[in-house]
């Protein structure tokens, strides 16, 4: 998430948004961003609604036992089609810009 | 005569202290936590050295201090490497399949949730507004 800050001018000037979704009501996120410096919405779903929506709930995975969402990135595109998507199958390794900025540019070469 | 200290125990012993608990600065740098190849680095070199320090000490136990501790120190250096490798290698990678999150080609299902101030974000505000969105789901309890 750090990193997709750090890169973040690259999405915009593609007019690629990113946001990212958790299930931390929005006074967690708003601090957690600020201490972070993160100007991307994080939206909040503590219903996990949207999450289980997308089927990438980890049940029970959280503190005490809370049903929080697995590491999932989708990159959609303006029709809302899903393009590109990385479902990991380790917590600790998660898609890094460059992958998502590399997936752009095979979906539609600089210039067009 | 007063044993030598064998200071190859007791420095050992905290390299793989530290190797435990520098996870949660390595996991910041995506590149030692893919693997977190710096960790293993510091629980190798301090094994190494309480194994240098157990053959000081069970070879010229004369002159070096350390046969009780030494033995003592490595059983829970290998025991926290143990538990290390247990994490990252087995519950680490127990992440749900999520066979029905939509695919390439399939729409994504729409959403509409409050943002960190509080103000409500649709995907099709977003979309609208954009070329294209990047979803990024995260485990959260920050």
């Amino acid at each position: 998430m750090r990193s997709f800050q750090q890169r973040l001018s690259e999405f915009g000037t593609r007019g690629i948004r990113v946001v990212g979704i958790s299930v931390d009501p929005p006074e967690i996120n708003q601090r957690h961003s600020q201490k972070l410096g993160y100007t991307f919405p994080l939206l909040s779903d503590p219903s996990a609604k949207i999450i289980r929506r997308y089927d990438v709930l980890h049940p029970a995975a959280g503190p005490k036992g809370a049903d929080i969402a697995r590491p999932a990135e989708f990159l959609l595109d303006s029709n809302g089609v899903v393009r590109w998507v990385n479902l990991t199958e380790n917590i600790a390794v998660r898609a890094r810009p460059e992958q998502v900025l590399e997936a752009l540019n095979q979906l539609s070469p600089a210039g067009q | 005569m007063k044993r030598k200290w064998n200071w190859p125990i007791w420095v050992g012993f905290v390299v793989v202290v530290a190797g435990l608990f520098s996870y949660e600065f390595f996991a910041r740098f995506p590149i030692t936590r893919d693997f977190p190849w710096a960790n293993f680095l510091l629980f190798g070199i301090g094994i190494a050295l309480l194994l240098v320090g157990l053959f000081r000490a069970f070879g010229r136990p004369q002159v070096y201090r350390g046969k009780i501790f030494g033995s003592i120190f490595i059983t829970i250096a290998v025991l926290v490497v143990a538990l290390f490798s247990y994490e990252i290698f087995y519950v680490l990678r127990q992440v749900p399949a999520s066979v029905g999150a939509p695919r390439v080609g399939q729409k994504a299902p729409d959403f509409l949730l409050l943002d960190q101030n509080g103000k409500p974000v649709g995907l099709g505000d977003l979309l609208s507004k954009s070329k294209g969105v990047v979803v990024i789901f995260y485990r959260g309890f920050w």
